[in-house]
Order: structure tokens, then C-alpha cells, then sequence
């Protein structure tokens, strides 16, 4: 490990990976959300397909697009070189929105 | 509670974060959408965990099973819209360079989530069968 080793070759890169970081927390976040999805889908369709369990389903699903629509416009924000653009107040609801949504389906599934 | 409403303004208005303030460094920025992003997956675990004790209980009574489930999901949408609403009020704080803001949130949520593990070991140790 020399000196010249902790030099970024590319200016244009932040030394501590802030963006990688970041594009990463998106990534486990999508993957945390699709289990969600996953466990929303089995109680819909648990014990036969009725017409309400197949449109609570068609909402998660949307839901969860919707969400990992959010979540891709970011990752390829945080993947362009640069310092990447401030994540914007109303993605972030959006993102939270989703959420809250697929709550509420669970709570109309559950009772 | 004026606040609160201020900010669920800013929540969808995403040139009033940027009105005061100056920018900071981008990567505290990113810093901050990490711990917001923490909070969400924290909140999809909840979601997912009442979908689960819905799912992969049957064996308890009714009352029991949906109550818990509705608890986690209840802490679920909590805690999302806690998270947006902290992110805000951290950017905004960061813009202004004010100290952070302190938040009781993360001991209620683990006295919530202590009760309800709690409530799991007496339903698991008591009422099983019934």
C-alpha cells in the first residue's frame, strides 16, 4: 500500500463509493419490497382465487412496479459519473406512498 | 403540529426543500437517503412480518392471529411515513445548518416491537392449541 495507491485514478469518483453506497441501500431496499410483494400475493390467493383476492393482488402488484419504478430512476441517477443529482421530496413519497398502500391492502386482506 | 403540516407540504413540493438553505456536500445528502432508505426497509420488514403471521400461524385463535397482524402493518405505515418526514426535516436542517433533529421515534418503535415479541412468546407458550 504506497501513496499513490489511495490517489483516485478517476477524479470524478468520490474515494468512500458515496453513490455505490447509496445505489446499493436502493437495491436491498427493492429486494425487501419484493418480499413483501411475495408474502402480499400468497394471503390474497390463500384459500382459492375470489374476485377480491385477485384485485388485491393486480394492487400489490401495481404497487410494487410502481415502487421499483421509483427505485430504478434512482439507481440510474446514482450510476451516471458525476456527483449524482439530490433525491427529489416527491420521489420520496412516492416511494413511502407505495408502501403505506401495500399496508393497507394487507389490513383489508388480513381482515 | 403547524410543523407537521409544513412538512407534509415539502413532502410533495420539491423545490421547498431547495428554497433555504444552501446545498450541502452531496455526499451528506446521500448519507441522509441511506438512513431513509433503512427506515423504509425497517417498515417493508413490519409489512411483510404482518403478512406472515397472517400466513404462517393458522393454527392460532382468530382474534390473536388478525390483532398482530394488523399491529405489524399499523407499525409499518408508521414507520414509512415516519421516514420521509425525518428525511425532510434532515435536509432541511442540513440546508440551514442547523444541528439535526432528535426524534423519540426509534425508542417507540422498540418498545413496540419488545411487546409485540413478547405477546408472540405468550401466544406461542399459552394459547397454541386454542
Amino acid at each position: 500500500m504506497s501513496a499513490a495507491d489511495s490517489v483516485p485514478r478517476n477524479p470524478d469518483r468520490d474515494p468512500g463509493l458515496q453513490p455505490e453506497r447509496t445505489r446499493l441501500a436502493w437495491r436491498r431496499t427493492t429486494l425487501s419490497g419484493t418480499v413483501s410483494a411475495v408474502l402480499a400475493v400468497k394471503t390474497a390467493l390463500h384459500g382459492g382465487a375470489s374476485v377480491a383476492g385477485v384485485v388485491a393482488c393486480a394492487l400489490c402488484c401495481v404497487l410494487w412496479l410502481g415502487f421499483l419504478g421509483v427505485a430504478h430512476r434512482r439507481i440510474r441517477t446514482l450510476s451516471a459519473p458525476g456527483s449524482p443529482a439530490a433525491f427529489a421530496p416527491r420521489h420520496a413519497t412516492a416511494a413511502v406512498l407505495c408502501t403505506v398502500a401495500m399496508a393497507v391492502c394487507g389490513a383489508g386482506l388480513v381482515l | 403540529m403547524i410543523e407537521f403540516v409544513r412538512n407534509v407540504r415539502l413532502w410533495f413540493a420539491p423545490a421547498g426543500v431547495r428554497q433555504d438553505g444552501e446545498t450541502p456536500d452531496y455526499r451528506f445528502s446521500l448519507a441522509n437517503e441511506r438512513t431513509f432508505l433503512a427506515w423504509l426497509r425497517t417498515a417493508l420488514a413490519l409489512i411483510g412480518g404482518g403478512f406472515a403471521v397472517d400466513q404462517f400461524l393458522p393454527d392460532l385463535r382468530w382474534g390473536w392471529r388478525v390483532g398482530l397482524a394488523l399491529a405489524l402493518l399499523a407499525a409499518g405505515v408508521l414507520c414509512s411515513l415516519r421516514a420521509v418526514n425525518h428525511w425532510v426535516r434532515c435536509e432541511r436542517a442540513m440546508r440551514r445548518g442547523e444541528d439535526l433533529p432528535v426524534s423519540r421515534f426509534p425508542a417507540l418503535l422498540s418498545l413496540v416491537v419488545a411487546v409485540v415479541a413478547v405477546a408472540m412468546v405468550l401466544v406461542v407458550l399459552v394459547g397454541w392449541e386454542g
